[in-house]
């Protein structure tokens, strides 16, 4: 192993395919994380059930892709099937997180603050336990391999670097989504009464802002990048199975403080700094332990630098 | 005793006659009193230990010792994260990883393993203590980012744990060392030593239901204590508000790390007797759905009750113990419904409608169903995989109300079970939002629906029934009664 370590390090075209790697792994944290920070700005609430949100998107993409034909033999050509996958599953995802919203945490609005967490934890594994009663804890497996005979797993050559057709899909996608997320933030009224709510809740609602509203445009927003996250996971990496919201929403969890909880510029930044940190241990360490790596970084990061990368001092008032 | 408990009753006419004392507040004056408060606590304590001591004296059942066992175990967890999230308002999500830890602890140091067999009056204090110090270090974080990174914090550690556990059979050290096996990895480790005392070695049951009481017992006297203390008015404090605490000068640092470090203590006890008691330890045990149903546990009972959560460890234990046997699980699916309906509906006449429609109701589907689509009804009452339908005039009753579709490869009753489970949750949650008579309408099709779903899809697969209703509780609860079944109603101050 420590062989190993010594050669490939110096091998551009391995730290190349890492990087890239990492990049795509980087761009899911990312679309994931956006969600967990909109929501724990205006609301200071840790969703756990956003992972879970992101899993039903990945099934719902599947679903659209076995009900037009399969990977294997597709009714519709390449390029719409994918439009319609996405489609369906931001769809699906949004309205699912503005249910969520509504019914699990708008009724505890004034509750104690560890109230909505619980009932997120329960959220959380009833959507779990449901997919597992629904479909199976057996993974289903979009077999994109198969669609028009692998075209998404061909290579580009640019120069002497090799990227797959699937991962610019991604990289470049996610990137599209976030480009119009910081517009509609920073260009549209909605945005701005989001901003607004996040800067603070009471000022904003006595200006007129209608609360309840800005919070179920941040969820129903939030889930649907979400969902978009789920069908470029199934895409990407084939397998889908009830659980594999957990683990892929604590790390975007964490890349949302990692940039500074509450700071959507930060979690891109923290999303694809995770993705490529996780990539090269991967790559170059442990593929076994990358979790406990991974985690033990994060948990010493936070313990240096709580605020994040890009966040401020939290000012407590009384 | 439960966290911000109702104050005493105004003091008597004797009290008020004595003339007040220079340099002694109400509280100090009062001390006599709150003593007294305890003695029920006390009492409870006592009535509650003798009749779980007497379980394994009246039945020889085998199997209800071992569920009783399992109880006690969740007892002890459940007043152990009562400790953290009860008293200090701090969410501990690596709670389960202590539980975990001690118990891998216990049996590295006493198996085969290592071939380390050490007395267990060294291994358990031993465990427990390291525990501790666990619960500490794990706390430590909260000195530099508070609330919700706590939260983080501990899951992480929670996932770490699991990791460690399930990959530490192939512990290579990073490429720098040797491949060692640390864990036993997914099959565990096995063939832990029991418990011996005295030179006898526990190997019953209930031997270990008494252990476990009887470390119930201690603890529950010691964190009483430690609750009714400067300590446990701090947590509380802390608690409700952690801003105003540390400017009262209260050390919320070191407090939250007390909390932390004292539920870590009692789940390193409860993880030695499980390792014991087991002879063996394996990482799905100390996983994400085990933490729920603690958390269902102190939630259920009602956080910062220590004989609530002693309540709720029971209910849920006996309850998801229950859900196993689908003969059991129907009975008591029914009578809970039963009883949902007799204490919420008002009044009598309206209750009276609602069940009238309901077998109306579910009798008018059956017929038409049954006309229009014979094989709709002719599926079978399962229990267990056998089929329950010749069992008695329930099964027959049931039938005749319910539709059952017979299962054919071309429909199987999932897929109609699947579609009926996403609109029993639509209709469950429209509930919620529909006032006035449009909610009894409601009612009616809904509870059908949830009979159907029932035993076309729940009752059946426990493995799933069961973690879907502890979601089910933690939900409900929070957003009806989030105090619980014997907590006290907090009202956050804003």
């Amino acid at each position: 192993m420590t062989g190993v370590l010594a050669f490939t390090l110096y091998d551009w075209h391995y730290f190349f395919a890492q990087l890239v790697a990492g990049l795509t792994l980087g761009s899911l944290y990312a679309l994931l994380a956006l969600g967990y920070t909109m929501v724990y700005g205006i609301l200071k609430l840790l969703n756990f059930a956003h992972g879970d949100v992101y899993m039903v998107g990945a099934y719902i993409g599947y679903f659209v892709l076995t009900a037009l034909g399969g990977a294997l033999s597709p009714v519709i050509p390449v390029v719409p099937l994918i439009l319609l996958m996405f489609m369906a599953a931001m769809t699906g995802c949004a309205v699912l997180g503005v249910v969520i919203e509504r019914f699990a945490y708008r009724p505890l609005r004034r509750a104690p603050r560890i109230a909505p967490l619980i009932s997120a934890l329960g959220v959380s594994f009833f959507i779990q336990q449901s997919a597992v009663l629904l479909w199976g804890a057996i993974p289903r497996s979009y077999n994109t391999f198969s669609l028009h005979n692998g075209v998404l797993f061909t290579y580009v050559t640019i120069g002497n670097l090799r990227l797959q057709y699937a991962q610019i899909l991604v990289i470049l996608s996610a990137i599209a989504l976030m480009a119009s997320l910081t517009l509609f933030v920073w260009r549209t009224t909605t945005g701005k009464a989001m901003r607004a709510t996040s800067f603070d809740p009471e000022a904003a609602s006595m200006m007129g802002i209608d609360i309840d509203r800005v919070i179920s445009v941040t969820f129903l927003i939030g889930s649907a990048l979400a969902g978009a996250a789920g069908v470029m996971t199934g895409l990407i990496y084939q397998n889908v199975q009830p659980y594999m919201g957990f683990g892929a929403g604590l790390k975007a969890f964490t890349a949302a403080v990692v940039g500074g909880i509450g700071n959507i510029g930060g979690a891109m930044l923290g999303g694809m700094l995770i993705g490529v940190a996780e990539s090269l241990t991967i790559g170059y360490l442990s593929s076994t332990f990358q979790d406990l790596i991974v985690f033990t970084v994060l948990i010493v990061f936070m313990l240096f630098r709580p605020t994040g990368l890009r966040g401020t001092p939290v000012l407590q008032k009384v | 005793m439960s966290a911000g408990a109702p104050p005493p009753p105004t003091p008597s006419t004797s009290s008020a006659t004595t003339s007040p004392q220079i340099g002694a507040d109400e509280w100090v004056r009062r001390a006599g009193e709150r003593l007294v408060d305890r003695t029920p606590q006390l009492v409870l304590l006592l009535v509650f230990v003798v009749l779980v001591a007497l379980i394994p004296v009246i039945t020889s059942n085998e199997y209800i010792v071992r569920v009783a066992t399992d109880t006690m175990l969740y007892v002890l967890l459940a007043t152990g994260l009562n400790v953290a999230v009860g008293w200090a308002g701090l969410l501990d999500l690596g709670y389960i990883a202590f539980y975990g830890f001690a118990a891998y602890l216990f049996a590295e140091l006493s198996s085969g393993h290592y071939g380390i067999h050490w007395a267990t009056w060294i291994t358990v204090p031993l465990v427990v203590v390291g525990t501790i110090m666990l619960g500490f270090v794990l706390a430590l974080p909260s000195r530099r980012v508070s609330g919700d990174y706590l939260a983080i914090v501990t899951l992480f550690f929670g996932q770490i744990f699991v990791t460690l556990t399930t990959q530490g059979y192939r512990w290579d050290w990073f490429g720098f060392g040797g491949v060692h096996d640390i864990t036993g990895g997914p099959t565990g480790l096995t063939q832990v030593d029991p418990f011996r005392v005295f030179g006898h070695q526990l190997t019953q049951a209930r031997d270990y239901l008494w252990v476990a009481l009887a470390g119930f017992a201690v603890i529950a006297i010691g964190l009483s204590a430690a609750n009714h203390s400067r300590t446990g008015r701090a947590w509380r404090a802390l608690r409700d508000d952690p801003l105003a605490a540390e400017v009262m000068g209260i050390p919320v640092n070191r407090l939250m790390m007390f909390a932390v470090a004292a539920g870590a203590g009692v789940a390193g006890f409860a993880g030695a007797v499980n390792g014991a008691y087991y002879q063996g330890v394996f990482p799905t045990s100390f996983a994400f759905p085990t933490l729920i149903t603690v958390y269902a546990m102190v939630i259920l009972g009602g956080a910062g009750s220590l004989p609530g959560v002693v309540l709720g460890a029971i209910v849920v234990n006996v309850l998801l113990e229950v859900l196993r046997t689908p003969e059991h699980a129907r009975w008591v699916f029914y009578v809970a419904v039963l009883a949902g309906l007799i204490a919420k509906v008002r009044p009598w006449r309206m209750l009276g409608a609602v069940l009238g429609g309901l077998v109306a109701f579910g009798l008018v589907v059956n017929a038409i169903v049954g006309a229009v689509w014979p094989r709709g009804t002719a599926g079978p009452l399962y229990a267990g995989g056998a089929d329950f339908t010749t069992h008695g005039w329930f099964a027959t009753a049931v039938r005749h109300w319910l539709v059952l579709p017979k299962n054919t490869y071309e429909l199987p009753n999932y897929t109609i079970g699947n579609y009926a489970f996403v609109i029993l949750i639509a209709l469950v949650l429209t509930l919620t939002v529909v006032r006035g008579w449009k909610r009894y309408v409601l009612l009616v099709p809904t509870l059908w629906l949830a009979a159907f779903v029932w035993e076309n899809r729940l009752v059946e697969e426990a493995p799933t029934t069961r973690p879907l209703f502890l979601g089910v509780i933690l939900i409900v609860l929070m957003a009806t009664r989030p105090q619980g079944l014997l907590g006290t109603p907090r009202v956050e101050v804003v």
